[in-house]
């Protein structure tokens, strides 16, 4: 690791003012991301700007028809939650099946999808949950936030405070778990919205990180069950292909984690 | 037996000081004064190193030294070297290039020192490596050893044109020839072993420590063989004289074979101490475990086997590719050869054998010994190809196997291997019961009704341990005799101390070491401690490896404890006035027999050492010492049957049942057996579904971390179910035959076996990945 200066914020104007002062500063939540980058050397921030302890950035709670958590939850907490359980159980259990238990008590949701690993689970149920996704300083649709491999709409400094998620109809998730890292290999997060509306995204497939599927979303909205998708065909361009994975392989995940997800869901 | 003797399942007297975090690293050593050297190391597979500039590094804060390649070279610091001579079917020695331990001019593979950087700290030296600037000039590489072995393929070493090492044959070719040309059915096989990276929990590690005034070294290093890295290190890198060098090899947190070897980093960090007169301390972090820890495995099989109408073996031929990687590691050309070929008639009775092992180079790490060693590439091959048989010649495979097992002893197989002694029948019947292998086919159907395809598959592997008779190997081309040495020493107040060349890096010698004596003398295991891993405390020995050190290791304990027992029970006549032969040792006491004459044993023990009232001509003093030299290798085996379903979705693998029914002969801790196998078969079911050390076509390493290589995890293994089936060795006094390997050597086998009789084909390599399963289930 490279020298760095390591700041403990207690509120998140501190942590945005903090960020203001230093050259190169870095935010840390769980650190599972940006400590390992960093022992490696391939990161070397002046300054590391710890959100984790901000008291205002934990917690899950829910709301009439929203369940919010706090940027700085960790993924052992919101896999626990009662809150969580209860409002959107394909959520609680997403975070369940992160990692390893370390990764689970110290990652955390803000840092996952700040980090926007196209592997990574949270993003698929933003994206299917149709979640907004609060900063310090405004709104982002979740649509909007991912924007491709490692890559969202935050802007330099801006700093994630929470994501609040419509509490769906039903939702599934189901997840083929990388044999090394945990990772989705390939995974589908499924819901239908208090509307109606159907939607399904894959994360761990696409080479431009998260998507949703339309074909799925199509043949799901004409019969919502897993044999409905058995026609489906997904095509294997532009998908993932890696000493774990082949495009074919990943594609036919695909469809296997939707049937799957949908049977979850009930 | 006693509570902790022979057979007790005594709890491990380490654990405490590992459970708590007291065991004592190389990494928690500190010496005042102590450097830290940080190498640097080749980004390209194979390149020429035209230029090392260090000038702006050595201006950096706390930068003690830069040393490269060509410093060795002047300083006339050997080479590193191979110690075991194979010899070609041509009658030509094997073919070697020089391996540097820091490449003065040509890197091989990705991750070779070419220059160190010796600083106040790790991080100091990390810095100033940034800084230092390696000219290189790349040149052509090749990763995969079929490609290395073809026309104009890059070449490694000028000495070893066409990347060939050796071309070894062993067996009758003509009887083998003779065999399929009259042969019923001919059943082939292409295998491939994959190559696997050890990773020992702990990364290796080294400090060394030069005393000018007495021009002496110490090494603490992660040594499985301290003394065997010394007798290197002297004998043949120019480091030290023996009695120069102390070697120490304190807590090692595994080995599985990688920490047997002599590395480039402990070798330069002796010479850096001295040309900066400062301990030296290096600390491998996990990439460099990966790219530097001798790999192991990698091999490329056509194997056929022929038999005749009554499905009996008459022949086999087998010929292998197997890459050692871009230099030969110190034991690497003997697994290919003799740990290998030699286990190739597997439990069966099979008359002609003859096989071809091709050795390549390639730019990649180093291949040599890993956790069996050769073995579990025979047993993985014998044990599909029998499987692939069942299938062929349409017979149940368990059967096929019985119909073919060797159940005469001793048998002498055509592969140099006698074997001593062994039931193979049993260990399958125990294996088949256990796993009630009769009703599989009705468990099948019902999973088949869930949608999931069920599969058994049955391994019955062989393995030589005990390594092993000195003239033996020594005819063979080793360098080394590979006895064991043992010392006793009683304390004046009764206690004892073993000191063994044995080295426990995990394996619980500690505890099952003194239950031998706790067995014989009927005294605690508290009062008997166990000294190992220092070259200044143990005259010498051979160390841990080969599931050797029970076989051989114990004897020679055993033979010093015989030696020890016979002096005290002439003290104890003596001090009883009874006659020698009427002494029996019982409960810690010397007893006069039928008699309630006795005394105990720590008063024998003083008498010795004051020497007051000692039989006439005795010397004073309680302490004996042996060397033992076993006549044979031992002979573990067993029958490993495993159940699982793959779900076709997805192509993975759940097991359902995995049974392991071996014959180890007998058992010091059957706890500590339990441990060793539960390991071995991580190991080997790590091997058949997940681990895979892969390079790219350029020689780049894909595999480097745990985000890209794919350890086992508990989650990812069945509980097993263990049983034992014993015959007892009857080339040593304890009848033991070793436990060390057999998982990892016979698992693999009977996991791909069960996938492949899952899906109903037969084509399948390892590991046995979801994605390579889903892709054979559907292709055409
Ligand atoms: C072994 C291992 C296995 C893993 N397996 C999985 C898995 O199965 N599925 C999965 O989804 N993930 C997995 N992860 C990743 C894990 O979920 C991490 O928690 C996540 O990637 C990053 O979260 P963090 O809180 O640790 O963030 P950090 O590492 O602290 O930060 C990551 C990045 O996000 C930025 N950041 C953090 N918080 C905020 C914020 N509130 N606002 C703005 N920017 C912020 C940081 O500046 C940094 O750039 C794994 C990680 C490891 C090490």
């Amino acid at each position: 690791m490279y020298q760095t200066t390591y700041h403990r914020a207690s509120s998140v104007d501190e942590a945005a003012s903090l960020f203001g002062k230093s050259s190169e500063a870095k935010f840390l939540a769980g650190g599972q991301t940006l400590l390992p980058v960093m022992k490696q050397r391939l990161a070397g921030p002046s300054d590391v700007i710890d959100l984790s302890k901000i008291k205002d950035m934990i917690g899950v709670e829910a709301a009439g028809d929203t369940l919010t958590i706090k940027a700085a939850t960790p993924h052992y907490d919101v896999a626990t939650s009662d809150a969580a359980k209860k409002a959107i159980p394909a959520l609680a259990y997403l975070a369940s099946l992160i990692g390893d238990p370390a990764v689970r008590y110290r990652g955390t949701i803000g840092g996952s999808i700040a980090n926007n690993d196209p592997a990574a689970d949270y993003p698929a149920a933003l994206l299917a949950l149709g979640a907004t996704v609060k900063t310090n300083k405004r709104s982002i649709p979740a649509e909007d936030f991912f924007q491709g491999l490692f890559t969202t709409a935050l802007e330099d400094g801006e700093i994630i405070t929470a994501v609040s998620f419509p509490v769906p109809a039903k939702a599934g998730y189901a997840k083929m778990r990388h044999p090394a890292s945990r990772f989705a290999l390939t995974a589908v997060f499924v819901a239908q919205t208090k509307s109606g509306e159907i939607r399904v995204a894959a994360t761990g497939a696409s080479q431009s990180g998260v998507m949703r599927v339309g074909a799925i979303e199509a043949a799901l909205k004409a019969n919502w069950s897993p044999s409905a998708i058995d026609s489906v065909s997904i095509p294997a361009s532009g998908l993932l292909s890696d000493i774990h994975g082949t495009s074919e392989y990943r594609a036919n995940l695909v469809k296997v984690m939707a049937q799957r997800a949908v049977a979850a869901a009930g | 037996m006693g509570v902790e003797g022979i057979g007790a399942r005594v709890v491990r007297k380490e654990d405490k000081r590992f459970i708590t975090g007291k065991g004592r690293y190389v990494d928690d050593i500190k010496l005042t004064g102590m450097t830290h050297a940080h190498f640097i190391r080749s980004p390209h597979a194979h390149a020429k190193v035209k230029k090392i500039d260090s000038s702006a590094a050595l201006k950096m804060p706390g930068v003690v030294a830069v040393l490269t390649g060509q410093q060795l070279v002047d300083d006339k610091v050997g080479n590193l070297i191979c110690g075991w001579a194979i010899t070609s079917k041509d009658g030509s020695p094997m073919k070697m290039g020089a391996w540097p331990a820091m490449a003065p001019e040509t890197v091989r593979f990705v991750g070779q020192a070419v220059a160190v950087v010796i600083a106040d700290s790790k991080n100091l030296a990390r810095d100033a490596a940034e800084a230092v600037v390696v000219d290189y000039e790349e040149l052509p590489a090749v990763a995969d050893m079929q490609a290395a072995i073809k026309a104009g393929a890059p070449q490694l070493h000028p000495e070893a044109p066409g990347n060939q090492v050796y071309d070894w044959v062993i067996g009758d070719e003509g009887a083998t020839d003779a065999a399929f040309a009259k042969a019923a059915n001919v059943v082939k096989l292409d295998v491939t072993n994959n190559r696997l990276a050890p990773n020992a929990m702990e990364p290796r590690a080294a400090i060394a420590d030069y005393d000018a005034a007495e021009e002496h070294f110490t090494l603490y290093t992660t040594s499985q063989n301290p003394h065997v890295a010394r007798l290197v290190l002297s004998a043949f890198y120019n480091i030290a004289p023996e009695h120069k060098l102390r070697v120490i090899a304190p807590d090692v947190g595994g080995g599985f074979g990688s920490k047997i070897f002599i590395y480039p980093e402990e070798m330069v960090a002796l010479w850096a101490s001295k040309k900066v007169g400062r301990p030296v301390k290096w600390t491998g972090d996990r990439t460099e475990a990966f790219l530097t820890d001798a790999h192991g495995r990698d091999h490329v099989t056509h194997a056929e086997m022929a038999f005749d109408a009554n499905n009996k073996i008459t022949g086999l031929k087998v010929k292998t590719y197997a890459n050692f990687g871009a230099y030969m590691s110190l034991f690497s050309s003997s697994v290919p050869t003799y740990l290998y070929a030699t286990l190739l008639s597997g439990q069966y009775n099979i008359p002609a054998i003859h096989a071809e092992v091709i050795g390549v180079y390639t730019n990649t790490t180093p291949v040599d010994a890993y956790r069996g060693a050769g073995r579990p590439e025979a047993s993985y091959l014998i044990e599909r190809l029998m499987e692939t048989a069942a299938r062929q010649l349409k017979v149940d495979p368990a059967q096929l196997r019985r119909t073919n097992f060797i159940t005469q002893f001793p048998h002498q197989t055509p592969v140099i291997m006698a074997y001593d002694t062994g039931d193979f029948n049993a260990s399958l019947d125990a294996a088949m019961k256990a796993i009630d292998y009769a009703g599989f086919a009705a468990r099948k159907a019902q999973a088949k009704s869930q949608g999931k395809l069920r599969g058994i598959g049955v391994s019955c592997y062989i393995e030589a341990c005990g390594i092993a008779p000195s003239k033996a190997v020594g005819s063979l081309g080793a360098g080394v005799g590979l006895w064991e040495s043992a010392e006793v020493r009683v304390n004046p107040v009764g206690t004892i101390e073993i000191l063994t060349g044995s080295h426990s890096h995990g394996q619980g010698h500690e505890t099952t070491f003194c239950q031998l004596v706790a067995d014989r003398l009927g005294v605690p295991i508290s009062q008997v401690s166990i000294v190992h891993g220092d070259t200044d405390k143990v005259q010498f020995g051979m160390g841990t490896y080969g599931s050797r050190s029970a076989a051989v290791g114990l004897t020679a304990i055993l033979k010093a404890m015989e030696k020890m027992e016979s002096k005290a029970k002439k003290i104890a006549a003596h001090a009883l006035e009874a006659s020698e032969a009427d002494i029996v040792i019982e409960n810690g006491e010397f007893k006069v027999t039928g008699t309630d004459k006795a005394i105990a044993f720590p008063m024998v023990a003083l008498a010795a050492y004051t020497a007051h009232n000692l039989p006439e001509g005795m010397e004073p003093g309680l302490k004996e010492s042996a060397f033992y030299d076993p006549t044979n290798f031992t002979f573990p085996a067993g029958a490993y049957i495993c159940e699982l379903e793959v779900d076709p979705g997805t192509g993975k693998t759940s097991f359902v049942n995995f049974v392991a029914a071996d014959d180890f002969g007998r058992l010091i801790n059957p706890m500590i057996v339990e441990g060793q196998v539960h390991g071995g078969l991580a190991q080997g079911i790590g091997q058949a579904l997940l681990e895979h050390a892969i390079y790219d076509a350029n020689g780049q390493p894909v595999t480097a971390s745990f985000m890209d290589y794919s350890m086992p995890r508990a989650d990812d293994l069945p509980s097993f179910n263990l049983s034992h089936t014993t015959t007892l060795c009857p080339g040593n006094p304890l009848g033991i035959k070793g436990c060390g390997e057999a998982g990892a050597i016979g698992a693999s086998a009977a996991v791909i076996n069960a996938i492949t009789d899952a899906i109903g084909k037969n084509d399948l390599e390892m590991p046995a990945t979801p994605d390579r399963v889903w892709r054979t289930i559907h292709a055409a």
